[in-house]
């Protein structure tokens, strides 16, 4: 339960998300996380610790990793976010989540959304990774179910089907 | 063994492309028109009686649905196996964060502060936090004995080895408590309507654990309660029992409002309030010859369970059961005792009593050998169990076992022997000093006992109208992979694709008991049923003439659609029943405790940094004996998983309590393993044939939890010829004991 | 943000000062770089000069939470927060770091070494702004040693946490820095332990010596995360074995 200020003075904001511009009128302190879960109903961003250390609510805010859950509002507007609905396309997966769904990467799927975006951003500034930047590059994503060997291994094979595709 | 097209294949997750791209709906990610949003008034301190409530000023009470116990319709408890644990308190408080009232408001925003201003004074009554204090019985907070549960166990005769023994080796194990923290915290929302009466979906693992406290809570019959399962992040046990309390929770404030209610607890509330691993004292005392051979002895198993009986008489079986750990013991005797504590109820968590029990015995182990004058392998070897001898409840191994091969594989595999001499050689210089260490140890799946008899769980496989066969079951998905392999055994069974194979929602309403999703039960026991069930399928197929004994699955699915739309909808259901060879005392707690035992050898490699005295594991080998791995990538996953929260519990996971209350019920402050604080995990698998569950699957997801503990804390002794024998093993802990032994000089290197 | 969701901050009016491209630069003097109080330990990390010239900070940055921390947190944030167990702020006593701070009064320079008062009190005036850190160029021959030492490898707050540079003549100490987070109310320079060590030869005693007054010159507490015996000890094995690679580094050269 997160509380924000009672006397919820609220202003226009507007960003584009996944491609699309939204505009919405909300309080700037509200929670990036929570604008995107409960008015825009992209509900891929999950809330596991609300302070940052887990990383399950893990966006793309201007092509940077950030976790919605620090982020108010304001700080987003006239930004261009990207969350995990608009990673792929509808029918198909990228080749992250492909890796990830061959390799045993998702168990519970909580941690997944951030995770996979933390690879992709990963990924992104470092294309061949070694382990030890897989590694380093997750670390601020909390997984609990797989002891993240086998995300690493998605990691690692996304990595590679990428240099070679 | 069989070898299957699809059961030994690492097809895809079931639900796996949903969780990939977003689309998987978790509790909180479901809204219901008009949805009020609860919130849980608790208890501060940790045992007293209420004295009085008063709501403060300047919140509009009015808003506000309240419910108290006053409000309940039907019992207020969540039964469970003893109904001591109330929903709501009712003038007394057991224990911190004790649910005493609920709140509900259309704004979310507008609950913290509505909770923080009810003010509610007690009269404190003294409090126990410990085992030890609950034995002392200086307070009774708990029937007439603070004792939830006792168990004894006897094998042979004890009294008769003493004075045959060469050495008496005795020692005391001590574990903490341990957080599930499964990622997404508990959640439910609770609908009500007098015609259809309560419904709720949630995060959980139970279904009709829920089923049940709900009736009675709510004073409604079984087709007025309705429990649905959303997808779910984590449980690890942790979404086994509490959820009761929640569903029940959100349940009172729907019926009372009229309105849907969603709790969402944060991660400082979970953590708080929610149930943990139970801390353990095992004592051993052991009778053994000179060269090594156990002769028998004594084991004290005693767990702190909290301020109410929930699960514990259960937990401290499998504890106790599994004290033994993998060697013949000729006699035994086994004390066991759940005792109530003014902590929140301890619970559920994977392994269920057995990590901790076999962390003493693996523990012990060494400390044998080291008295004999043997290495840890060698006491191993000697005291394995074999096919044909017998366990601690003299459950005869029928299973083609071979432990000394295991052993020796593992050894090989962790290319022991060489490591072990090398550390040794550099530790004698070096400012690091590394060790490895062993851990045997075994787990048995299923229920125990007569459990699995008396739970008699019932599977449903249906005949769709469009050709595909689904699965009807309450065991649930949380990321084991339940979904992906009950759909693999069917497809197998049937000889017809995975993707034509689908799976319920665990739906009341839908599925029927398959029993609770916990225990390592679910391939081995709820995938048996789920196969005779989809044979069922092909029976009534054949006998209506509609497929030949030869049939593709193309062929199959006309079939499922020409017998529909002839006959109507074709379900095949199966219900557990127990071979009559199985023999089970539950008054003498002996016989058969397992249908079957998972085996393992782990080895730890670590080393422990002299400057920070923190330890790292280096490596870390898992080989497991599991029977048939059904999907290797779900079943590597398992292991790699377990052993990670393993490693936590042994190094990192310390809960800090206050007055009762746990202090650091934050992510920041409760330390789990991040991606880089974790070994490579090499992990194997044997198979050595069994013949139990499907496919000859037997169970694994606990497994994992077991071992690692002990191998770790063999390894810091062999890096540093100190021992431990509690865990969580902090650096600050390896400090103080290494000050203590003046093995850390006061100077500074 | 975490406190303000959580009602705990009383709601006031708030002035956002994220990516202000005045408080976002790192500019380059012949002899000083002024670090804009709004640059994130990304831009810290990535910064060739800091890579090249203070590596105490460059380290303490890639310390800080995960990778996504990283991209919001501010120098100037860890600065304002005064936490004791900041990571990066060992690195500024180590670096001798001046603030620029900013008011509607004008702009003043202040030492960074007395910024922190008391526990989580600061010098600077409430209508003040952080712009930047400057650090004078003039470490790069000096040996650089950092370590943290949380309850795991990331995401962790220090239980202590080390930044220190020294520079020998021969087999003499000519010039140290040392520094130390999470054992006192405050981020604090080792004043005695320096001098204790400064021109004299790195040897077994001096190191024992070393270790114990930098122990007598903190005062660690037991909290949630340590205890005070831990960190009084770590502390002291944290300086010797600073001074210990710090001996290694001229043989090595």
């Amino acid at each position: 339960m997160k509380a924000a200020n009672s006397s919820r003075s609220k202003s226009e904001i507007s960003f584009i998300v996944n491609g699309d511009r939204k505009t919405m009128r909300v309080h700037p302190m509200e929670r990036l996380l929570d604008v995107l879960r409960q008015e825009l109903g992209l509900t891929g961003a999950k809330e596991g610790c609300g302070e940052g250390e887990c990383g399950s609510c893990s966006v793309l805010l201007d092509g940077i990793l950030v976790n919605s859950c620090l982020i108010p509002v304001l700080q987003a507007k006239d930004s261009v976010i990207l969350t995990i609905e608009g990673l792929a396309g509808i029918a198909e997966l990228n080749c992250l989540q492909e890796a990830f769904l061959e390799c045993g990467g998702a168990q519970c799927g909580i941690c997944t959304p951030g995770m996979i975006l933390a690879a992709s951003y990963l990924l992104q500034h470092k294309p061949q990774a070694t382990m030890e930047d897989i590694r380093e590059g997750l670390s601020g994503n909390l997984c609990r179910c797989t002891g993240y060997s086998q995300i690493f291994e998605a990691v690692a094979e996304a990595s590679r089907r990428k240099a070679t595709a | 063994m069989t070898t299957g097209r699809i059961v030994g294949a690492s097809v895809p997750r079931k639900e796996g492309r949903d969780k990939l791209t977003g689309k998987a709906q978790y509790v909180d990610d479901m809204q219901l028109p008009g949805m009020l949003y609860g919130a849980t008034v608790r208890s501060r301190i940790p045992r007293g009686k209420i004295k009085k409530i008063t709501f403060g000023p300047g919140i509009a009470w009015d808003e506000f649905t309240v419910v108290s116990a006053k409000d309940i319709p039907g019992k207020n408890c969540i039964a469970l196996i003893v109904d001591d644990q109330s929903c709501l308190a009712d003038g007394i408080v057991n224990h911190q964060e004790e649910p005493i009232l609920l709140l509900a408001h259309a704004d979310r925003h507008a609950l913290p502060k509505a909770v923080d201003s009810i003010a509610i004074e007690y009269d404190p009554l003294p409090a126990i936090f410990t085992i030890e204090e609950s034995e002392s019985q200086s307070q009774i907070i708990w029937g007439t004995d603070n004792t939830f549960k006792t168990y004894l166990v006897e094998k042979g005769d004890v009294d008769g080895i003493w004075e045959r023994a060469d050495h008496i080796v005795e020692g005391e194990y001590t574990t903490g408590a341990q957080e599930q923290l499964y990622i997404e915290n508990n959640g439910m929302i609770a609908a009500f309507d007098p015609q259809h009466g309560v419904t709720v979906w949630g995060s959980l693992q139970c279904p009709f654990y829920i089923h049940k406290a709900l009736m009675s809570l709510c004073n409604l019959p079984a087709d007025k309660v309705r429990v649905v399962q959303m997808e779910t992040g984590g449980a690890f046990g942790g979404k086994e029992e509490y959820p009761s309390i929640i569903a029940g929770h959100a349940a009172l404030l729907a019926i009372k409002s009229g309105c849907p209610v969603k709790i969402i607890y944060d991660r400082m509330e979970d953590m708080a309030a929610t149930t943990k691993r139970h801390p353990s004292r095992t004592r051993h005392r052991t009778a053994v010859t000179k060269d090594g051979k156990i002769l028998g002895g004594e084991i004290e198993f005693t767990i702190d369970g909290g301020a109410y009986t929930t699960l514990s008489p259960v937990v401290v079986s499998r504890g106790a059961i599994h004290a033994g750990g993998p060697y013949y013991r000729p006699n035994v005797r086994i004390r066991a005792r759940a005792m109530a504590t003014n902590a929140p109820p301890h619970g559920a968590f994977r392994g269920f009593g057995a990590p901790q029990s076999l962390f003493a015995v693996e523990r012990h182990m060494n400390r044998i050998a080291q008295t004999v004058g043997l290495t840890p392998v060698e006491i191993r070897q000697r005291n394995f169990l074999k096919p044909g001898q017998t366990t601690t409840t003299e459950q005869a191994i029928r299973e083609n076992i071979d432990l000394e091969k295991l052993l020796d594989r593992a050894l090989q595999l962790s290319d022991y022997h060489s490591m072990k001499k090398r550390f040794a050689g550099e530790n004698a210089t070096g400012p690091a000093k590394k060790g490895i260490g062993i851990a045997a140890f075994l787990h048995g799946a299923g229920f125990t006992g007569s459990g699995e008899r008396n739970l008699g769980s019932v599977v449903e496989v249906e005949a769709c109208a469009d050709g595909s066969v689904r699965v009807l079951v309450s065991s649930t998905e949380f990321g084991q992979g339940t979904k992906t392999v009950l759909c693999q055994i069917v497809a197998e069974t049937l000889r017809i694709g995975y993707e034509d194979v689908t799976i319920a929602q665990a739906d009341t309403d839908d599925v029927p008991n398959s029993g609770p999703t916990v225990a390592s039960r679910t391939v081995m026991v709820v995938g048996k049923l789920v196969q005779s069930a989809a044979l069922g399928i092909k029976q009534t197929l054949t006998a209506a003439g509609v497929i030949r004994p030869a049939y593709s699955a193309q062929e199959f699915r006309a079939a499922c659609r020409a017998y529909v739309a002839a006959h109507g909808a074709l379900r095949s259901s199966a219900r557990f029943e127990a071979p009559s060879d199985v023999f089970w005392d539950d008054e003498k707690y002996r016989g058969e405790a397992y249908a079957a035992f998972a085996w393992a050898v782990y080895i730890a490699a670590v080393t422990v940094d002299m400057t920070t005295y923190s330890v790292s594991v280096d490596d870390f080998l898992a080989l497991q004996e599991v029977g048939k791995v059904l999907h290797p990538v779900l079943a590597r996953g398992q292991i790699a998983g377990g052993v990670a929260q393993a490693i936590g519990y042994t190094l990192y996971e310390k809960v800090v309590w206050q007055n009762g209350r746990m202090q650091n019920s934050q992510m920041t402050n409760y330390i789990m393993p991040t991606s880089v604080d974790l070994p490579p995990m090499r992990v194997f698998f044997e198979e050595m044939g069994n013949i139990h569950g499907a496919f000859g699957a037997k169970g694994i997801g606990e497994l994992p939890m077991d071992g690692p503990a002990p191998a770790i804390l063999n390894a810091v002794e062999d890096a540093l010829q100190v021992s431990f024998d509690s865990i969580p093993l902090l650096p600050e802990d390896i400090y103080e004991k290494l000050a203590s032994e003046a093995v850390v000089e006061t100077e500074f290197r | 943000m975490v406190q303000y969701a959580a009602g705990k901050l009383p709601a006031r009016k708030l002035v956002s000062v994220w990516n202000l491209p005045e408080l976002r630069r790192i500019e380059t003097f012949p002899d000083e770089i002024r670090i804009g109080a709004g640059c994130t330990y990304t831009d810290l990390r990535q910064n060739a000069i800091i890579r090249r010239e203070f590596q105490l900070l460059a380290n303490a940055a890639g310390w800080t939470g995960g990778i996504a921390n990283q991209n919001r947190g501010t120098l100037g944030g860890n600065i304002a927060n005064a936490s004791p167990a900041a990571d990066s702020l060992p690195a500024l006593l180590a670096y001798e770091a001046e603030l620029v701070l900013v008011s509607v009064r004008g702009e003043r320079r202040v030492p960074y070494v007395n910024f922190h008062t008391a526990y989580k009190k600061t010098k600077h005036a409430a209508d003040e702004l952080i712009r930047a850190v400057c650090l004078r160029r003039r470490f790069l021959d000096y040996f650089c040693y950092s370590r943290k030492v949380g309850a795991r490898r990331a995401q962790a707050i220090s239980k202590v946490c080390v930044a220190a540079l020294g520079r020998l003549k021969g087999p003499i100490v000519q010039d140290l820095r040392v520094a130390v987070g999470s054992v006192a109310p405050v981020p604090l320079r080792l004043v005695e332990t320096e001098l204790v060590v400064k021109g004299k030869a790195i040897d077994q005693a001096l190191l024992s010596v070393a270790g114990r007054t930098a122990t007598a010159e903190i005062s660690p507490i037991d909290d949630i995360r340590s205890t005070m015996r831990y960190r009084a000890k770590v502390t002291g094995n944290l300086v010797a074995e600073f001074l210990q690679k710090l001996a290694a580094s001229a043989k090595n050269e």
